[in-house]
Formats: C-alpha cells, sequence, structure tokens
C-alpha cells in the first residue's frame, strides 16, 4: 500500500481504478509481434495524417493565409522526410510498435530542432511534434489518446482547461493532481462536478499506478494506492457516511433559503459548460449566478461563432426550465490560454490583457457574445456580467454597446428579452469606487478569488504563496462590506461568487453583511441551505 | 559532378518556406544526387527536408550545392537559377 497527502479542493470519498493521464505519454503499446504489420499500420497512419493535414492546409489557405498555411506544408514534407521514414522502420524493425516508433523518432528529431542556435528553427520543433503526434494519436484511433474504460480516479501532474475539456467526465469519481492549487481549474471543475479531488498531491508518477485500486479521502486529504483491507473498510464505511449526510441534506431540497429571522439568501451555482446544468438541477440552486463562457473557447481550435454561443445559451435556459442565469462574458487571457487567440506571452498574465480588455478592443470577439446573449434572453432571465471592471468609462462603453447590439438586432427583427447588466467586483479599483459604479448598472457579483489575489498581491497560481493567501484577510472582508452598502445604497442587489461565498465559517458574515445572493458550486448548495435556515442572523 | 555556390539573399535565411521549396526543387531530379552544405560544412541530402531546415543557413551565407548523376550540369544550373529566384 502506498499513502499520500494533497491538498483537498472537495469532500468526500472515491474508491476506483487509477488511471494516469500524462499528455506526453499516449498510452500505446511499447512492441509488437509483426513487424509488417506494424510498418503497414504505420504507412496508413501517415496516409490519414497527410489528408488531415491537406485538409486544414486548404482550410488555412482560405481562411488565414498563404504564409501560414506553408508550415502546414512543410509539415506534410515531413512526413516523406527520408530520415524520418527510416528511422521510424529500423525501430518497427527493431521490434517497437508503429506507435511507439513514431512516437520516439519525433521527438528526437524535435530535440535537435530545439537545441539549435535560431530562434526561428527552435519553433519548427512544435512542427515536427506536432506531425508526428498527429501520427501516433491516429495510431491509437482516437483525438487525445487517453480514454477510460471504467469509471476510474485519474491521476495527472496538472491538467490545463483545454485537457480538461476534453476528458470522459462521465467517468470521473476523483482528480489527483501533483500540481496546481486550490484556485486552478481541476479544482473549479472538481467543485462543479461534486466530485473529491486532491491537488499539490505527494505523489510518483509512475506508470505502475495506472490500473492500481485508489481510495480519494477528501475529507482528510489523503490517497491510498493498492490500499490494505483495513483501510478499504474503514473508507467505505466513511463513504457510506457521507452518502447518510448527504441523505439527510436531502429535507433542503425544494426549501425556501431564509434564516429563523426571515432574512432570505438567494442561493445559485456556478457552472462552466451546458453540460453542468445537471448538477444545478441535482444539487437544487436557485439559478445560475456564474456562467463561465470561457469554456466554450476552450479546447477547439477556432473561435465559436455566435450561433454556437447561441445554441449553448439556449441550451441552459431551456434546461433552467425558468431559474435565473447570469452569463459572465470571456475572461479569457491570464490563467486560460488558448492558441487560435493570438495572444502575447506575457510576464504578468493576471494583470495583462483579459477579460473585458479584450473584448473592448476587439469588437470581433464581444460582438458574437453579446448578440448570442439576447439572444438566448429571448427563451427565459437572463442576465449579463463583465470581468474585470475597473472605471465608469468601461461601464459607459459597454452599455453603450448593448444598446447598440439591441437596435441591430430590432433591426434585423429578431427577439430578445430583457437583460439585467452588472460586473464583476473582482479589482480593489472597483470596490473603492463602487458607489459610483452602482448607479450605472443593475446588480454587483463579487468574484472573491481574484479580488483576494489582488488585494493581497498574491499570484493565485503560485503553489509556494498558498500559506500566505488568508482569504479572511480584514481587508478582504473590509471591501466586501463595502460594495454591498454602496450596492444597496443606490438600489442593486449584490452577490457572491467567488469561492469563498461556500465558506460556512463566513455565511453568518455575509448575511450580516446583507448579500443578497451566494453563488457557489452546486454540490454546495443544500448544506449552505441548512447553514442559512439554522441561522439567527 | 557539378557543383555551384550561392549566397543566401533571404533575409529570413534558410527558413521553413523556402528549404521546402528547395527540397521541391531537388526532388524534381530523382536521377541525380543532390547534397548542399552551407559554409563547408557537412552536406546533407537536399531532397530531405528536415536535413535542410538542420542547415539553418542564414543571410550572407555561403550554400554549396553538388549534382552527381545524369545530366549534372544542366540540373546544377537549374538549381542556380531556382536559388538566385527564391533564396
Amino acid at each position: 500500500m502506498i499513502q499520500g497527502k494533497g491538498v483537498s479542493v472537495f469532500s468526500g470519498i472515491a474508491i476506483g481504478t487509477a488511471y494516469l493521464y500524462n499528455p506526453n505519454q499516449q498510452h500505446f503499446p511499447d512492441f509488437c509481434g509483426d513487424v509488417q504489420q506494424e510498418q503497414k499500420q504505420f504507412d496508413n497512419a501517415r496516409e490519414t495524417a497527410r489528408q488531415q493535414l491537406q485538409e486544414l492546409f486548404e482550410k488555412t489557405q482560405r481562411e488565414i493565409g498563404q504564409e501560414e498555411a506553408m508550415i502546414l506544408d512543410v509539415q506534410m514534407m515531413m512526413l516523406d522526410d527520408l530520415d524520418y521514414l527510416e528511422e521510424v522502420q529500423s525501430r518497427i524493425q527493431q521490434g517497437c510498435s508503429a506507435a511507439r516508433a513514431a512516437f520516439d523518432v519525433g521527438n528526437e528529431f524535435s530535440d535537435t530542432f530545439a537545441a539549435m542556435d535560431d530562434e526561428y528553427m527552435k519553433a519548427r520543433a512544435v512542427d515536427v511534434k506536432d506531425m508526428s503526434r498527429r501520427i501516433t494519436t491516429i495510431l491509437c484511433g482516437g483525438q487525445s489518446g487517453f480514454s477510460m474504460e471504467q469509471p476510474g480516479i485519474l491521476v495527472a501532474n496538472d491538467l490545463s482547461p483545454s485537457e480538461t475539456v476534453q476528458l470522459p467526465k462521465d467517468k470521473i469519481l476523483a482528480f489527483v493532481t501533483k500540481q496546481g492549487s486550490t484556485n486552478s481549474h481541476t479544482a473549479i471543475l472538481a467543485r462543479i462536478m461534486n466530485i473529491p479531488s486532491l491537488v499539490q498531491a505527494e505523489i510518483d508518477l509512475t506508470e505502475s499506478i495506472h490500473g492500481q485500486q485508489m481510495i480519494v479521502d477528501g475529507f482528510e486529504g489523503v490517497y491510498y494506492l493498492q490500499p490494505e483491507p483495513e483501510i478499504l473498510q474503514k473508507m467505505q464505511q466513511k463513504q457510506a457516511q457521507a452518502s447518510q449526510h448527504q441523505q439527510m441534506l436531502e429535507q433542503y431540497r425544494g426549501k425556501a433559503t431564509i434564516t429563523k429571522k426571515g432574512q432570505k439568501m438567494k442561493l445559485f451555482a456556478n457552472i462552466g459548460s451546458p453540460e453542468d446544468v445537471k448538477y444545478v438541477i441535482q444539487g437544487d440552486a436557485e439559478g445560475v449566478g456564474l456562467l463561465r463562457s470561457e469554456f466554450l473557447y476552450l479546447g477547439r481550435d477556432s473561435f465559436p461563432t455566435e450561433e454556437d454561443l447561441f445554441c449553448a445559451y439556449r441550451t441552459v435556459v431551456g434546461e433552467l426550465g425558468g431559474r435565473p442565469l447570469v452569463i459572465r462574458t470571456l475572461d479569457i487571457g491570464a490563467d486560460k490560454q488558448v492558441d487560435y487567440f493570438g495572444l502575447e506571452k506575457e510576464e504578468n498574465p493576471a494583470l495583462g490583457y483579459r477579460g473585458i480588455r479584450i473584448c473592448l478592443t476587439q469588437e470581433e470577439i464581444f460582438r458574437p457574445q453579446m448578440r448570442a446573449i439576447y439572444r438566448a434572453s429571448a427563451f427565459g432571465p437572463v442576465s449579463v456580467m463583465f470581468p474585470m471592471i475597473i472605471s465608469v468609462e468601461e461601464v459607459i462603453k459597454i452599455k453603450e454597446f448593448c444598446a447598440k447590439i439591441q437596435q441591430e438586432l430590432s433591426n434585423e427583427g429578431i427577439a430578445f428579452g430583457d437583460v439585467e447588466l452588472g460586473i464583476m467586483i473582482e479589482t480593489p479599483a472597483a470596490a473603492i469606487i463602487s458607489r459610483d459604479l452602482a448607479k450605472e448598472v443593475d446588480f454587483f457579483s463579487v468574484g472573491t478569488n481574484d479580488l483576494t489575489q489582488y488585494t493581497l498581491a498574491i499570484d493565485r497560481q503560485n503553489a509556494k504563496l498558498g500559506k500566505f493567501y488568508d482569504p479572511h484577510h480584514p481587508a478582504v472582508l473590509a471591501l466586501l462590506k463595502m460594495i454591498v452598502d454602496n450596492a444597496h445604497a443606490e438600489g442593486i442587489w449584490a452577490g457572491i461568487c467567488g469561492e469563498l461565498g461556500a465558506d460556512p465559517t463566513l455565511t453568518e458574515t455575509f448575511l450580516a453583511m446583507g448579500y443578497d445572493e451566494l453563488s457557489v458550486s452546486p454540490g454546495k448548495v443544500l448544506e449552505l441551505r441548512k447553514t442559512i435556515c439554522e441561522s439567527e442572523v | 559532378m557539378a557543383t555551384i555556390t550561392h549566397i543566401i539573399q533571404d533575409p529570413l535565411g534558410m527558413h521553413a518556406r523556402p528549404a521546402g521549396m528547395l527540397v521541391k526543387e531537388a526532388s524534381k531530379y530523382p536521377q541525380c544526387t543532390i547534397h548542399v552544405s552551407v559554409e563547408g560544412g557537412t552536406p546533407v541530402d537536399a531532397k530531405r527536408i528536415m536535413g535542410v531546415m538542420k542547415l539553418a543557413a542564414k543571410q550572407g551565407m555561403t550554400l554549396t550545392v553538388t549534382v552527381t548523376g545524369e545530366n549534372e550540369d544542366t540540373v546544377a544550373l537549374q538549381l542556380q537559377d531556382f536559388l538566385k529566384e527564391n533564396l
């Protein structure tokens, strides 16, 4: 039995098979029995790769330009390169599987380019790898080469947002990552999915883990591999207890969220994609307080169209069956890099070109979002909020833009409803001028993760700083009080959609401050309703 | 064996695009063995893109192309024209 610690991001017990996820190491056999068979498979995969590249080449030529397309042409030539082919062939003859040979030779060639004393040539390392990966992937018969045959526990070094998008989520019982923080995207996903998970886990990511029996204890922040029978039994008991507690919470399903003295609180859920609506219903949230639209932009290689966005939003509106929905416009940049945005690498992405700054600069990105949101509002209650606001001028520009979109839709005879306009309060600047901002908008939603990071000047991606990161810091709490007071002074409502909203030790504080809404992970709703219903405030 | 030389004019040097074009051009002559080297370095097969790219030849450097085989003199001259035009 191996046992180790990690930082828990969601409580609960998971018991299942461990699946090791390693983006650099697709799962394929190392050796093969029949040399001719493998060579034939390699040749077929190469032909498929050529067709894929040819299509990509034509698409790129049509949509982007000759210069860009040439890179794909070079990749096609690399497919025919005799140095590469001879090396692969010789590996196969030595007994390597086709996938292993393509993968290894691609990496070795790529390393040679990466080592060259020429920035442009270094960049070609990516092309070689890309070309070779394509063949490997085709040989693995899948998209990413990663699949889960049965439900299990996903173990990884770290998962990027675009990787998590492609995972078979219905099969994942828990996440265990070596890197990451309680605010990283795997953590956010785990909370939405309501599954126990560990980040910063002390675990050796050796191939041997793959397929072993594993237990994740999200209460204690511990995992076990190949557990001894006593441990397994103990954990099964604990799992049963947790499910009993969950059943006890069921009595709060459908109940009003109201304190003993009659103060009401709206309990909404945070979600990332249309698929997550099922967790909202399961968790009995009264609406969606934060739909992160960036997940619609991840895991793909071009911008979603207005129609893509509209379909996604309309699906959510429909499935929510009249419950309110707050959509946050794109908050990409910073920690969520997407290749096709062509964003430059930044020294300080958290302080960089992100959120509303992109939307206010690139209308072609903003317009389809706003049109899709307005169009979806014809089908049910929809509000929109804008991230990373720091000034009244930004809000005025946004309002002008929204008025323009409404005008356009009217002219085109397209239906839309009333859309409340709100803003995220997640910069100290917005908190401090919240009285002025409140005059311009319909509601505030406080993003406590960013507000805390900016107020305390602590990078939330940096695991080393965890011990300095105090979400209960008096400065943060003082800002929270100020924000809700200013909202109410101008007659608008204020909510909290950051992780802090789900912190049961602060529920009384938020009630006392007068917050109108808490938007939390779907799985936390019933627990929080219990706390509020039992509160004396 | 026929030999020609060319000084690279392209400010970007022998990058992916010209390397690809050179390989395509050289591949038009299956009857000839064509090697290319830069500034007296190790010659590489001009029909193999990875090798040609690895030359990392820059603007101002001298490329040496050797052609062996049928009509080697004509082929060498044609390659010379090609290089003048594209590199």
